[in-house]
């Protein structure tokens, strides 16, 4: 019998070896232009930070004339805003991925309602600014007029509705972030074991009873993954906000005042920005990067804690 | 076929009767278009073991979960027929299925404790039927009835996913005995479980029907032989072009396993079908 195996080609091995190289390149250089880009970033924000230092971070002025830079409101704004936006879209895309996770509707449109939602994050980001300027301050006025006028005493509705401001960013933010909970939460509650939901099911539960007491306990881990995922992608978004959220430094607990993001601050100053404005607006990137880092650090820990403690279980 | 001998009678109308807790007849079941289960007709006497047995595909849990509602969650589910439960047909458009679980309850093949505590495993059902007593008291007794106490008494808050396959099976019967069901149904409840595991929740079986009406499904024909105080046997028929499970035989287990009435069942204890 003659054998049919052979030694692989020179060729062969040549392309083998050049493919495992051009992997390996390709995985470094992502890590090289990571610390790149904040090395860069952290460079250009030298001369800011070695001026102003920590304060920075603790004042409210951004005045370019006499040089004073603080991103106080702006922090405060950018996790207020994403902080809203988070509770609005949690709500609802835990609702839209309970929706479409079980079996309520037929499931082609289950499918449908899906793509959908997920299209709304192929919406440009710019759309949704001028579709909030156009359609929902508007739209939210009379609701938030009333709020003011009716609970005014109430911190949370104390000043007048200004139009751009906290309130509209958030929504259009919630909306912004929504398909990507919906979807994350989706996975998660599609992924509990349907043996779970059968077990309570055969006790007597009712479906909700089922859901709520078996199949979303245990798809939390993955829904906190999806919140998490949601606030590091409402933390960094910019043109919606630079377009809605009034850019105001202001900080107010009201969701009816106008107010100003870290991102929105970027955008709408880098055009005339000279001399020491330019790092300090560097400055403010790495504020931006070091809250995003830290968001997606805490969730990291909390979700492996969760499953560490899941583990331990066995 | 002796189901033929057994009246429409359901329990409680007549004493006369063997006590028939369930009268099973199934005429026709589908999932959609497909037809799994044809002319099945099993009365479920109290305090006995009824076992179905056949070979896979032949629509023995399909039947088994037309007992309790549990196919209404399988979307396409239709059946004809009726299931009387204590003489009230549980397919009645009135009837909650909800209720009917909380007095038909289940344990399946797969042992499926919630990633809780095992106390709180066994008071999972309880607190669903709004229970108010002595909460303590109920649990350790649902957990003696399954034979699960000794293992687990110093260790009540651990979670219920923290035990042996063996003994997460006996948490899940004591969870559905917990609430004192009068059925208990159990889909292949020893199939994922060691031979030792397995002869001991065959015993708590034997000790369980003292209290409760068992059904149960079982691919394993010693099983049903060793627990079993009727069994039915069931088989696939293609004449039809799909596959459909009817019910071949019907008897006491002695009487079908050394002098079954049909040639089929024969071949098919002997191992000559399958």
């Amino acid at each position: 019998m003659v054998s049919h195996s052979r030694p692989p080609s020179r060729l062969d091995v040549a392309w083998d070896r050049g493919f495992r190289f051009l992997t390996w390149f390709m995985a470094w250089a992502t890590i090289a232009l990571v610390l790149f880009i904040v090395y860069k970033v952290t460079e250009s924000a030298f001369p800011a930070l070695q001026r102003y230092g920590f304060s920075f971070m603790t004042t409210s002025h951004w005045d370019s004339n006499r040089e004073k830079f603080g991103v106080l409101p702006e922090i405060w704004g950018t996790l207020y805003s994403s902080g809203l936006a988070l509770l609005f879209a949690t709500i609802f895309g835990v609702g839209v991925a309970i929706f479409v996770s079980e079996d309520f509707v037929a499931p082609a449109w289950r499918t449908l309602l899906k793509n959908v939602v997920e299209l709304l994050a192929a919406i440009p980001s710019v759309v949704y600014g001028l579709w909030g300027i156009y359609v929902v301050i508007p739209l939210i006025r009379p609701m938030a007029d009333w709020l003011h006028n009716n609970l005014g005493d109430f911190p949370l509705f104390g000043t007048p509705f200004a139009g751009p401001g906290m309130l509209p960013a958030a929504i259009v933010l919630a909306i912004m972030v929504l398909p990507t909970i919906a979807a994350v939460s989706r996975d998660a509650l599609v992924n509990v074991p349907p043996r779970l939901r059968e077990g309570a099911i055969g006790l007597g539960a009712t479906r909700w009873e089922a859901i709520f007491k078996i199949v979303l306990p245990a798809a939390s881990t993955g829904i906190f993954g999806a919140i998490v995922l949601g606030f590091g992608r409402a933390l960094g978004e910019t043109m919606a906000l630079a377009m809605l959220v009034g850019n105001s430094g202001v900080i107010s607990v009201s969701v009816l005042s106008p107010a100003n993001t870290l991102s929105a601050l970027l955008a709408n100053h880098f055009p005339e920005a000279q001399g020491i404005e330019v790092g300090a607006l560097m400055y403010a990137a790495l504020v931006l990067m070091g809250i995003t880092l830290l968001v997606n650090v805490i969730g990291e820990l909390i979700l492996w804690r969760a499953s560490a403690g899941m583990k331990g279980a066995h | 076929m002796s189901t033929a001998t057994q009246s429409e009678t359901s329990a409680g109308e007549t004493g006369a009767q063997q006590d028939v807790v369930i009268d099973a007849k199934i005429d026709e079941l589908h999932y959609g278009k497909f037809k799994a289960v044809r002319d099945v007709h099993i009365p479920f006497t109290r305090n006995s073991i009824t076992a179905f047995i056949g070979p896979s595909g032949c629509g023995k849990s399909s039947a088994l979960r037309c007992l309790n509602r549990m196919n209404d969650l399988v979307r396409g589910f239709r059946l004809s027929g009726h299931v009387h439960f204590r003489g009230t047909d549980i397919y009645d458009p009135k009837v909650d299925p909800v209720a009917v679980r909380r007095h038909i309850g289940m344990v399946f093949q797969q042992p499926n404790p919630f990633a809780m505590s095992i106390y709180n495993n066994v008071a999972f059902g309880l607190r669903l039927n709004g229970f108010r007593g002595n909460m303590g008291e109920h649990v350790e007794r649902a957990l003696r009835h399954a034979a699960l106490w000794d293992e687990v008494k110093d260790k009540l808050r651990a979670s219920g996913l923290s035990l042996s396959g063996g003994q997460q099976q006996r948490l899940c019967i004591a969870r559905a005995v917990a609430t004192e069901p009068e059925v208990l149904l159990m889909d292949e409840p020893c199939s994922a479980l060691d031979p030792i595991a397995t002869l001991k929740i065959e015993e708590l079986m034997r000790h369980l029907k003292e209290s409760y009406t068992i059904a149960i499904v079982t691919h394993n024909l010693q099983q049903a032989k060793r627990v079993a105080d009727k069994t039915g046997f069931l088989y696939v028929d293609t004449s039809e072009g799909g596959r459909t499970g009817y019910l071949v035989e019907y008897g006491h287990t002695d009487q079908l396993f050394t002098d079954p009435r049909e040639e089929f069942t024969k071949q098919y204890i002997h191992g000559d079908v399958g």
